[in-house]
Parts: C-alpha cells; sequence; structure tokens
C-alpha cells in the first residue's frame, strides 16, 4: 500500500490549474514556479519512504 | 575559421576538451574486464555500475546538451509553457522506480541487451522484436542529430565558424566510443555533470544579483511577454491540457529510449536503479532553474539572432571570458556522452535484434561486439552528415515524431512485465496503428506536438504522443480479445456437432 506515494506527484503536478497562479510568492518566484519545483525534493522523499519498505521486502 | 576568438575562453575549452578525449581512450582500461570483446562489455560496461557511476551516466545521458541549449531557449521564447520540462523530468522517476528494476532483473537473468531481446523473450515474436528495435534505432538517429545542434551552438559561441570543429569533435567521439565502449562516456559523465552543475550553480548565484534578484528577473519577463504580446510567466487557459500532457507523454517515453535503457541495463541492479530514482531528481532541480536563464536573458535585454543563443549570450555578456569558455565546453562535452550511449544504444539494437536474427544467427560474442562496434561509428557519422547536409529543422521535426514512435513500444517492453494477457500480433497490431496514426495526425497538423480535438466542451489540445498510446492500447487489446475469442467459438462450434 505504501507504493501507492508514488501515485501523488502525479497528482501534485497534473493538476496544472491549481498551481497556474502567481500568489504567493516565494523569494520571488511566483507560486508556479516554486510549487513544482518544490515537488523535486517532495518527489525524492516519498520514493525514499517507498524504497525503505522495498528494500525489506526484498 | 577563426574569428573574434577570445584566447582565454578557447584555451579553457580546449584543454578541457583534450582532457575528456584522453579520458575517453583510457576509458577501455578502466575497471577492466577480461574482454571487451563481447557486447557485455563493450555495450554495457559489464553490467556493474554501482550508484554513483550510474547517476552520473544516466544524468549525463538523459539531461543532454540539448536540452541546456533548448529549454532556456523555449523559455525565453515562449514563457511558463516551455517549464513542462520540469514536471515532465519529476514524474518520471516513480516511473523508473516502480517499472526499471523488474525490466533490470528479467534482462540480468536472461543476458538481454536490449528492449528487442526483452520482447522477443516475453512473446517470442521475431516481428514483435524487430517493430520495437527498428523503432528505437528511428528514435535515436535524430536525438543524436540534436546533440550536434548543441554542440554547434556552443562551437559557434566560442567564435568558431565553419564544420570543421563539429566534425573533428565527432570524429574524436567515434574514435573512443568505438575502442572503449560504454565506459567512455561512463566516465567522461563525471567530468561533463560536474561542470554542468558548477556552470548552472555559478549562473543562477550570479546572475540574479547583477539583474536585481529574481522578483526582478519575473518582473522583467512579464513586461517582455506583455510588450510582444505572446507567452507568459502563466500559462493561458489553452495551454493548460497541452502543458500536462506533453509532461506526462514525454515521461513515460524517456525511458523507452535506447540511451536511457542501456544506463539501466548497466547498473548493477534493482536497488541500484531505485537509489537513483530517488537521486536523480538533483539534475531535475538543476533543469529547473537553468530554465529560469530564460527569463534571465529578458531581465538582462539580450537581443538575439535566435532563441538557441540564450544561454551562449548570457553568459558572453554576464561572465568573465574564461568562465565563458568553461560553460561552453560543458555544453559541449555534454554533448558526447549522450551521443556516445545514444549510438551505443542503437548498436546494441542492430547487432542483437537485426544482425544476429536475420544475417549471422551464429555470431559468435566477440563478433556481436564487432558488429556493434562498427554500427556505432556509422550512426554517428550518419546523423554528422544529417546535420550538415539537411536543414536543421529536419533533424528537429524527426526528433518530435521520434518521441512519439518510441512511446509506441511501452505496450510491448512494460506490459509483458506484468501481464501475461497480451499476445504478441495485439501488440504488435497496437505498435503499428500507434505509429501510423500518431505520424498521420503530426504530419496533418503540420509536424506540431499538439492534436486538437474538440469532445464537446471546445477545443482542447492534446500531446499526439499521448493519443497515439491510447489508440495502440484500444487496438491492442480490441485484437486481442477477438484473438482469444475465435478459438473459444471453434472448440465450442465444434463441440456443439
Amino acid at each position: 500500500m505504501i507504493r501507492l506515494l508514488l501515485l501523488l506527484p502525479f497528482i501534485g503536478l497534473m493538476i496544472v490549474p491549481f498551481y497556474n497562479i502567481r500568489e504567493p510568492y516565494l523569494f520571488g518566484f511566483p507560486f508556479f514556479y516554486w510549487y513544482q519545483l518544490a515537488w523535486v525534493p517532495l518527489t525524492s522523499l516519498l520514493t525514499y519512504i517507498v524504497y525503505r519498505s522495498v528494500r525489506r521486502a526484498d | 575559421m577563426l574569428t573574434n576568438v577570445d584566447s582565454a575562453a578557447f584555451a579553457v575549452f580546449l584543454a578541457l576538451f583534450v582532457l575528456v578525449t584522453g579520458m575517453g581512450f583510457v576509458a577501455s582500461r578502466w575497471r577492466k574486464p577480461e574482454t571487451l570483446a563481447h557486447l557485455d562489455e563493450w555495450g554495457l560496461g559489464g553490467r556493474k555500475f554501482g550508484t554513483w557511476i550510474t547517476w552520473f551516466l544516466v544524468g549525463g545521458d538523459f539531461y543532454t546538451a540539448y536540452t541546456v541549449i533548448a529549454v532556456p531557449a523555449l523559455v525565453y521564447a515562449v514563457g511558463a509553457y516551455g517549464f513542462f520540462a520540469l514536471p515532465y523530468t519529476i514524474i518520471v522517476y516513480p516511473f523508473v522506480f516502480a517499472v526499471m528494476p523488474v525490466l533490470w532483473k528479467v534482462a540480468k537473468e536472461r543476458g538481454y541487451v536490449t528492449a528487442g531481446d526483452v520482447v522477443r523473450g516475453a512473446y517470442g515474436s521475431r516481428g514483435l522484436e524487430l517493430a520495437v528495435a527498428a523503432t528505437g534505432v528511428l528514435a535515436t538517429m535524430p536525438y543524436i542529430a540534436l546533440q550536434l545542434i548543441g554542440m554547434e551552438v556552443a562551437i559557434k559561441a566560442l567564435g568558431l565558424h565553419g564544420e570543421v570543429p563539429l566534425v573533428l569533435a565527432f570524429l574524436v567521439l567515434a574514435l573512443y566510443t568505438y575502442s572503449s565502449g560504454l565506459r567512455a562516456p561512463a566516465l567522461i559523465a563525471f567530468v561533463k555533470d560536474i561542470m554542468i552543475y558548477i556552470v548552472v550553480i555559478a549562473a543562477i548565484a550570479i546572475v540574479p544579483s547583477k539583474l536585481g534578484g529574481y522578483g526582478e528577473i519575473f518582473t522583467a519577463a512579464d513586461a517582455a511577454f506583455a510588450k510582444k504580446g505572446t507567452g507568459g510567466i502563466l500559462l493561458s487557459p489553452a495551454q493548460i491540457v497541452p502543458y500536462a500532457s506533453l509532461a506526462l507523454g514525454s515521461a513515460l517515453a524517456a525511458f523507452m529510449y535506447p540511451h536511457t535503457l542501456t544506463g539501466i541495463f548497466a547498473s548493477s541492479g534493482g536497488n541500484t536503479i531505485r537509489k537513483n530514482a530517488m537521486l536523480l531528481p538533483a539534475y531535475t532541480l538543476l533543469l529547473g532553474l537553468l530554465a529560469l536563464l530564460g527569463y534571465m536573458g529578458h531581465a538582462a535585454g539580450l537581443k538575439l539572432a535566435s532563441n538557441n543563443d540564450v544561454v551562449p549570450e548570457l553568459f558572453k555578456t554576464l561572465f568573465p571570458s574564461w568562465f565563458a569558455g568553461f560553460a561552453f565546453a560543458a555544453i559541449a562535452i555534454g554533448a558526447l556522452v549522450p551521443a556516445a550511449v545514444m549510438s551505443i544504444g542503437a548498436a546494441n539494437l542492430f547487432t542483437r535484434n537485426f544482425w544476429k536474427v536475420w544475417v549471422d544467427p551464429k555470431v559468435t560474442p566477440a563478433g556481436e561486439a564487432k558488429v556493434a562496434k562498427i554500427t556505432s561509428m556509422l550512426v554517428k557519422v550518419g546523423a554528422l552528415l544529417a546535420i550538415l547536409l539537411m536543414p536543421t529543422q529536419f533533424a528537429l521535426d524527426l526528433q518530435l515524431l521520434g518521441g512519439l514512435w518510441i512511446l509506441q513500444t511501452l505496450p510491448a517492453l512494460v506490459f509483458g512485465l506484468y501481464l501475461n494477457w497480451f499476445s504478441s500480433s495485439a501488440l504488435l497490431a497496437g505498435w503499428a496503428v500507434g505509429l501510423a496514426g500518431g505520424s498521420w495526425l503530426a504530419w496533418s497538423d503540420g509536424l506540431k506536438p499538439l492534436h486538437s480535438m474538440d469532445l464537446g466542451a471546445g477545443p482542447v489540445a492534446v500531446y499526439t504522443g499521448l493519443l497515439a498510446l491510447a489508440l495502440n492500447i484500444v487496438v491492442a487489446v480490441v485484437v486481442n480479445l477477438v484473438l482469444k475469442r475465435a478459438p473459444q467459438q471453434r472448440l465450442s462450434r465444434e463441440a456443439a456437432e
């Protein structure tokens, strides 16, 4: 079941109208940009969580 | 041939180029195998690349020189829409994590080298094997040509004109790929990736301070698009579905290419691939920040002859010449790694799934390695000739179609890893209809990647490759149902009689 975490980046990035906005800004970046950039470390983290469970299963 | 060449930039460029050329030849002795005259060694580096080598190799091979030039150029030209490369290179990794370790395991256990091998093993169909292999080779050729375009831009930025430098660089590449195989790009990838990281980190740290900060950069880009009347730092409503579908379709296609699959097969195990799915997004972060160089071009008020010049011009304008030389060398060397791996991937396909099957079934492992070496050379020469003799747009159009084509091999390659339901004829029918239908749609849309449809709620444009994949899967399912039904009907008729 923990593998389903891998679907979150798809959902988070396919809902384009949700993040196609300017506000709120972060360090001068409009939301559109920092929201997508934030998914990079988040995806790595989710993958790490799944990896830990898979590695034990191996 | 030498006009306006800055000597500091040129010296740095040349020194780095000589360094990687030396590394390319020395690589044949790196992690020395008993013999290089075997496709497992020449074409897959012995299948022993651990987490770090795989990270550098796949990173160096997936985020190509052309990416470094073209993504900022697209962002410079159209704005937010060009950022689809970011969601694309994020969602590709959960897919890699889930699918590629399974594929690696099958390949390792049965000694497969290519996607064609995997398909033959799963379905025992020579036709499907040939379809997958031919698609791989065809889709890769224009991709190699694209790397040459990236290299051309970097060489031109240095002030070198004419075709001689490009030809020389490519010949050198062809020679050490011939002698060292996959070990050469794997070793050079270390240098290439570190250089690209230095260049991009310097750019994103230093350029904003010269241009008044990121806030100013976005404001300047916004104003430039408003003045131009097209593009913008947000997507227009009509761009939303294209953005999402291009990201999804590209992510599904990315690891169907021979060069990315070669990186996967060459790794030492499933956990190496899983760890890489976790670590490779570091390059995506880099790519996202690199894309912003397009906006920095607006903030710096660059006047460009071609959008592709945005990155080189930015470096020439804002950095000392020796560092600009370093940046151009990074881009040119950045073209060598993917070009080498692509030619090796294509050569492996040709050797295993064409030569061995149709020409010389009794070929020895050493003979296979020889055929692959010569093929890798021919593939590169072909790409070089295509760039020198044909308009650049031809390579770009073919690359676009190549993405659509390679995506049509996904059902044949991936479905068999999980399901035992599809027959090879059904998958072959799906592949053929997807390939032909997708190409026809793209052709009739003037070789644009988007196809406009009206499903009742107004026109929506979708990535054509994804539409073709949907068609491919529907045809495969229908044909499979029909084929499965036919013998049963015959059986029940016979029983009734």
